[in-house]
């Protein structure tokens, strides 16, 4: 793996970068390094907070300032960061996480835009529901807004552009293509993705341990239902 | 022991020193816009820096007590009322059951914290009693409307019992105070003249180089819908020497971000934890609160500082909240 760039975020966070692109292998070493760091408890880091190729750790400045001003407070952390996440790498890989199947009703009123992916993909609307439905995917971040996750593995075929003009209401449980990302809105949000159906199951809930359904690095697949199994669903 | 929101005023929110550890799922930390002033109202009424207190913005709410209360007024310059008197700032004051605390407008400044000894007895949600407006987190998940009721500590003059007594001795009508308060002056700049310090963001040397003298140099306008989640910074456009596309990385409060659109946004105390702009620069812990009071309209410049500077003025002062602190604790111990 390649060097792990350091920047600071401000005075009180740093960025941990191990890449630039969206890349499955990269996303997973992202997510292990982030676990490797949650693991060692590192002194005065409230926020370990993994994306696609970097990780953002908040810190209390007060935890890392030195008397040597020579040494700065970033190269100090960054230090130690690096000891810890090469350590790990030695040991085990991350821990898989059991996958967690998602069900969808596809297409009419909870999918408005199905049409427009099958027209811009070429294809009929069963066959983009049987690709959205068939492939692997695994969370890459989350973000946006709580419990929103940003799924990669979606099928070439359906990447489809952003709306040109954003909805202002997108309903709880829309599931969405944005680019060559797929993801689930938790609650009722404005939004640009494409809108091609909706899942019953409640992405977020504060009362629950944890609160999001999906963790970072968790695979997932998409299974289509009727609308009358998404009704049976309790919310 | 309660309060009751007779008026809501403009955005009154439940705030304490926000919600940490669920930034991994999406989750911001929300918590006061100016979070010096919201510690300093704990501070002055004896209660531990991280109770929840109410922030007003620009004009306050009304609001009745139930039961004899000790609060605080700090941040913004804000005009306070307790039927006909003045209800002063920066200090203690009692309030005797059944007053009623009319919050009106704002002299100079955004956000005014309202601390109430014994703190808000509502449940964390995430660990946390901050309202964050747009997830719709918090024990009270929305801004405070007409009918709410706060539940306050059921034994607050436990805490300094001698002051209780003094105040209860002097209180002609609905409220009394001691004869000291805080100086504002350190932790308040109400003409807002003083430069916003900044550090250099990873993206800064992508600006062109008119855009990286006007970040340090030029006056910015805080937009008019500005928000807890950010401020627009505008009057000046910025632009890059050619487009950049970025993937969603980690940001933190007080990044200044730049769309294409050209015109920067500061995140503020409510932003969420990733975004996916250009990086131009980063304001400074101890300057965030400062800009947070910098009214929808007003100039802002900045100035730039390094890593190194920035973390001393934070040492610097929080050494300075933990002597105001201790003094203000031997003044609520002892009264006389």
């Amino acid at each position: 793996m390649n060097e792990i760039q350091v920047e600071s975020l401000g005075d009180c966070a740093l960025l941990l970068r191990f890449g630039t692109c969206i890349d499955p292998a990269l996303n997973a070493h992202v997510h292990a390094a982030a676990a490797a760091l949650r693991a060692a408890g590192l002194h005065g880091v409230r926020e370990i907070v993994p994306a696609y190729a970097s990780i953002a750790l908040h810190y209390d400045p007060r935890a890392w300032f030195g008397t040597d001003a020579a040494v700065s407070t970033i190269s100090r952390l960054h230090k130690q960061v690096i000891e810890i996440i090469e350590h790990r790498s030695l040991r085990k890989p991350a821990q898989a996480q059991a996958e967690i199947e998602i069900p969808v009703c596809y297409g009419g009123e909870f999918g408005p835009d199905l049409g427009h992916v099958a027209q811009l993909a070429k294809l009929d609307e069963n066959e983009v529901i049987a690709r959205h439905a068939a492939a692997d995917y695994h969370v890459a971040m989350l973000g946006f807004a709580p419990g929103f996750p940003y799924l990669l593995g979606l099928d070439p075929a359906l990447h489809t552009p952003r709306r040109a003009d954003p909805r202002v209401r997108v309903a709880a449980g829309s599931v969405a293509i944005g680019g060559a990302q797929t993801g689930i809105y938790p609650c009722e949000l404005p939004g640009g993705w494409q809108i091609i159906g909706r899942t019953p199951l409640a992405l977020f809930d504060a009362t629950r341990d944890p609160p999001a359904l999906l963790a970072p690095g968790q695979r997932v697949r998409f299974r289509a239902v009727g609308a009358d199994e998404l009704a049976f669903v309790p919310r | 022991v309660s309060i009751r929101v007779l008026g809501a005023g403009l955005l009154t929110t439940l705030q304490d020193g926000g919600r940490h550890g669920y930034a991994a799922i999406g989750v911001g930390a929300a918590g006061a816009m100016d979070d010096v002033a919201r510690r300093l109202a704990n501070i002055i009424v004896g209660d531990a820096e991280d109770s929840a207190t109410l922030e007003l913005t620009l004009r306050g709410p009304r609001l009745s007590f139930a039961a004899d209360a000790l609060i605080a007024i700090t941040g913004a310059d804000v005009e306070a009322h307790c039927g006909d008197s003045i209800v002063p700032t920066w200090r203690p004051v009692l309030l005797r059951a059944g007053a009623e605390l009319t919050l009106v407008g704002m002299r100079h400044g955004v956000c005014a914290y309202l601390a109430v000894a014994g703190g808000i007895g509502l449940e964390s949600v995430l660990g946390s009693r901050s309202t964050d407006v747009n997830a719709r987190l918090g024990p009270i998940p929305h801004p405070l409307a007409v009918g709410d009721v706060l539940p306050a500590s059921a034994a607050p003059a436990s805490l300094c019992p001698d002051l209780w007594r003094k105040l209860r001795a002097d209180s002609r009508d609905f409220s009394a105070f001691p004869s000291w308060s805080l100086d504002p002056t350190p932790w308040f700049d109400g003409s807002g003249a003083k430069p916003i310090h900044a550090i250099a963001g990873a993206h800064f040397d992508a600006l062109d180089s008119a855009s990286q003298r006007a970040l340090f140099g030029a006056s910015f306008r805080v937009g008019v819908d500005s928000n807890r989640v950010g401020f627009r910074l505008q009057n000046v456009a910025l632009s890059l020497r050619e487009p950049l596309e970025l993937i969603s990385e980690g940001t933190a409060p007080g990044t200044i971000q730049l769309p294409a659109g050209g015109t920067p946004i500061a995140l503020m105390a409510e932003a969420p934890p990733t975004g996916g702009y250009p990086r131009i620069a980063h304001v400074i812990a101890v300057d965030q609160p400062r800009l947070a009071q910098r009214r929808p309209g007003d100039t802002v410049r900045f100035a730039q500082t390094d890593l190194a500077d920035a973390q001393m003025r934070y040492l610097a002062r929080e050494q300075a909240i933990a002597q105001l602190s201790a003094s203000v604790r031997e003044r609520l111990l002892h009264p006389y």
